[in-house]
């Protein structure tokens, strides 16, 4: 997809052995380049490998001055009290169990919802579709922490407040828009004439978008599903706001809620977020391809 | 098997009006040729055939009965897309028993006709591939396998032969027109190319801007076009066509020619004419009186034949002679007219005039 500098300079018959001067301008800004990213990606990748450093350390490594880099006793205790505590598991646990049930349902949810009105949005002519499409959108636009109150007064009045099946509405609330949109796009590039042939074939209109076009989406239904869970496994406002039980609550809340005692035990907090992280980067690495797509998308076409 | 009447189809895309009051009438069991420029509304009325596009107005009949609201797999038609649509993630052979799964054949009845069809196409030994590993005219067989495996009401074909190189498409010509002697059934065959609407159909509707322009026989349709416009889209070279009008036994040129009044115009004397002459009809060589004076313009050797470009005035004249003619630019030259053969449209409607006298 992307072409590099080299690809976009034609190799043609021309051939000269002095390269052009552009080159040499390349290579010197490849160096600074090259410099500035490796400062940015040391600032920007410092916390997390303190984060799992921290994690791994024994409680008075931790707090040792100078701070110990290397020569730290590892240990993995803090990850077994992520998800043990005495006597059975920890709230910790909990929280994480919570987090997997809430973003996936609410996943399952928005795609289940989103994919179909994404291919309404495709293949039919609506009554003012891009005006709808962009009252979709808009929902986008604020952000969650706007509405946060007056979400929390209607769910205390339907008695939704503290429950996982608030967290789940609201969490597929916020994707079906972004299912929609991401999803027409993955729609529109597959050819409607494949359904129309599969009508006169003898395929109902619904029999022929399950049968052919579905099949064609799933790479797209993958990517889209992934970037919702992230949003659902990532949400902190509603979740801190609208949950306050141990058994309610997901791990965002419940993670920063390990912080703020009298004592705050680091290598814990480390160790939850490690374990917290770790989904979304297996996920994050699963959709690279897409993630790229997806910023890009809409800017080339059409 | 099956008839297809359209009446007064009307459909618009925004601002754009694409049928315009389209009526045909396709009898049954004839291979029936929409032809006209892109643009004309020819798919369009097509996929309205297929209830696959949404009418404005109009109604479509099947077999005599009105199908205007029914779904696309209620009206047991057939169609060929100008893209194939073959399903990717299908093979070949799935894609032909596509019809057939529909309406849930068993396994034994889809295995026999697709190999009957197979064999029909010559595709039997690509029944495994997808349509990715096939060539472009591997999936225009295939496509047209899909549409014959079963026995519709009507067989619909959008411009099937287009995306096809020169060599095949003239192969495929043959082979449909040979399909359609062997299988029977209605063919409804959309088409740009006026050489297939002349060598294949039984009977040829010409579509211009949404609205039908001629139906009839492709001989009708050339020998007698109704209006200038089909006079100049069908035949190649396209005919000439010459500003005159009569007067007394003549017909008198605008650049100054005259040539005899042909005996069955009943044009009155001053009215704008179009005199219409086709490249066959006219010729360089000294033949009887009817003959147009001009200059050698050009030449287009073709192989079998040449033809060429005589200007008279400022008019271009296509005139089809031997191959072996020879000429420089700028020659003076006669051209003898076969007037009993020439077209006469009024300048004004584009109408042809009254042939009753022929």
């Amino acid at each position: 997809m992307a072409v590099s500098v080299d690809e976009a300079v034609p190799t043609g018959p021309v051939r000269d052995h002095t390269p052009p001067a552009r080159r040499f301008g390349g290579r010197g800004r490849s160096v600074l380049e090259i410099a500035l990213l490796t400062v940015l990606a040391v600032v920007m990748l410092f916390p997390v490998l303190w984060m799992i450093e921290t994690s791994i350390k024994e409680n008075r490594d931790v707090y040792a001055i100078p701070a110990k880099f290397f020569d730290f006793t590892v240990t993995l205790d803090h990850f077994k009290d992520v998800f043990i505590a005495s006597g059975g598991r920890s709230a910790l646990s909990v929280s994480f169990l919570n987090s997997v049930v809430v973003a996936g349902v609410s996943t399952v949810l928005a795609t289940v919802l989103g994919v179909p009105a994404a291919w309404a949005y495709s293949r039919f002519a609506v009554k003012a579709k891009k005006d709808q499409l962009f009252f979709i959108l808009s929902t986008r636009f604020m952000p969650p922490v706007v509405v946060v109150i007056p979400i929390f007064l209607m769910y205390r009045q339907v008695g939704l407040i503290d429950t996982k099946l608030g967290l789940i509405l609201i969490y597929t609330a916020f994707n079906v828009p972004f299912t929609i949109w991401m999803m027409k796009g993955f729609v529109d590039e597959v050819p409607a004439e494949y359904e129309d042939a599969a009508m006169l074939d003898g395929y109902t209109r619904l029999q022929a978008f399950w049968r052919f076009t579905l099949p064609l989406l799933v790479p797209g239904i993958a990517a889209t599903a992934v970037f919702a869970l992230i949003f659902s496994w990532n949400e902190f406002v509603f979740a801190i706001f609208l949950t306050s039980s141990d058994d309610v609550r997901t791990a965002p809340p419940a993670i920063a809620g390990l912080i703020g005692g009298t004592t705050v035990d680091w290598g814990l907090v480390a160790a939850a977020s490690v374990v917290f992280a770790l989904p979304v980067l297996a996920f994050a690495y699963l959709v690279r391809k897409h993630l790229i797509a997806g910023v890009t998308l809409g800017a080339v076409r059409r | 098997m099956g008839t297809v009447a359209v009446h007064g189809l009307c459909k618009s895309f925004g601002k754009v009006q694409a049928l315009d009051g389209v009526t045909l009438d396709v009898p049954d069991g004839s291979f029936f040729v929409v032809l006209g420029p892109s643009g004309a509304g020819k798919t369009t009325t097509l996929r309205a055939i297929a209830g696959l596009e949404k009418l404005d107005a109009g109604s479509v009949h099947l077999d005599g009965r009105d199908a205007t609201g029914d779904a696309p797999a209620a009206r047991d038609l057939a169609m060929v897309f100008q893209s194939y649509a073959l399903y990717p993630r299908h093979t070949a052979y799935e894609n032909i028993a596509s019809p057939l799964r529909a309406r849930r054949c068993s396994s034994s009845e889809v295995a026999a006709a697709v190999e009957q069809m197979s064999s029909l196409l010559h595709i039997e030994r690509l029944l495994q591939r997808r349509p990715a590993q096939l060539s472009g005219g591997e999936m225009q067989r295939v496509a047209l396998a899909r549409a014959l495996v079963r026995r519709p009401r009507a067989f619909l074909m959008d411009e099937p032969l287009t995306n096809l190189d020169l060599k095949l498409r003239v192969e495929m010509r043959t082979e449909l027109t040979r399909i359609h002697r062997s299988l029977g059934g209605t063919f409804v065959y959309v088409t740009n190319d006026q050489v297939e609407a002349l060598s294949m159909a039984d009977q040829v509707a010409v579509l211009k801007e949404g609205k039908v322009q001629q139906v009839g026989t492709p001989t009708e349709v050339y020998e007698r076009p109704a209006n200038q416009w089909v006079a100049g889209f069908v035949g190649s070279p396209p005919i000439s066509l010459l500003a005159c009008h009569a007067e007394g036994d003549r017909l008198v040129g605008a650049e100054g020619w005259t040539l005899p009044r042909p005996r069955w115009t009943t044009a009155e004397d001053g009215r704008p004419l179009l005199l219409g002459l086709r490249a066959e009809d006219l010729s360089v060589e000294q033949r009887g009186d009817a003959s147009l004076s001009g200059e050698l313009y050009g030449l287009e050797p073709l192989g079998d034949r040449t033809v060429v470009d005589v200007r008279v005035g400022t008019e271009i004249l296509k005139v089809k002679a031997r191959p072996t003619v020879t000429g420089t630019p700028g020659e003076r030259l006669h051209v003898t007219v076969d007037l009993d053969r020439a077209h006469l449209f009024d300048a004004g409607t584009g109408l042809a005039l009254s042939e009753a006298g022929r």
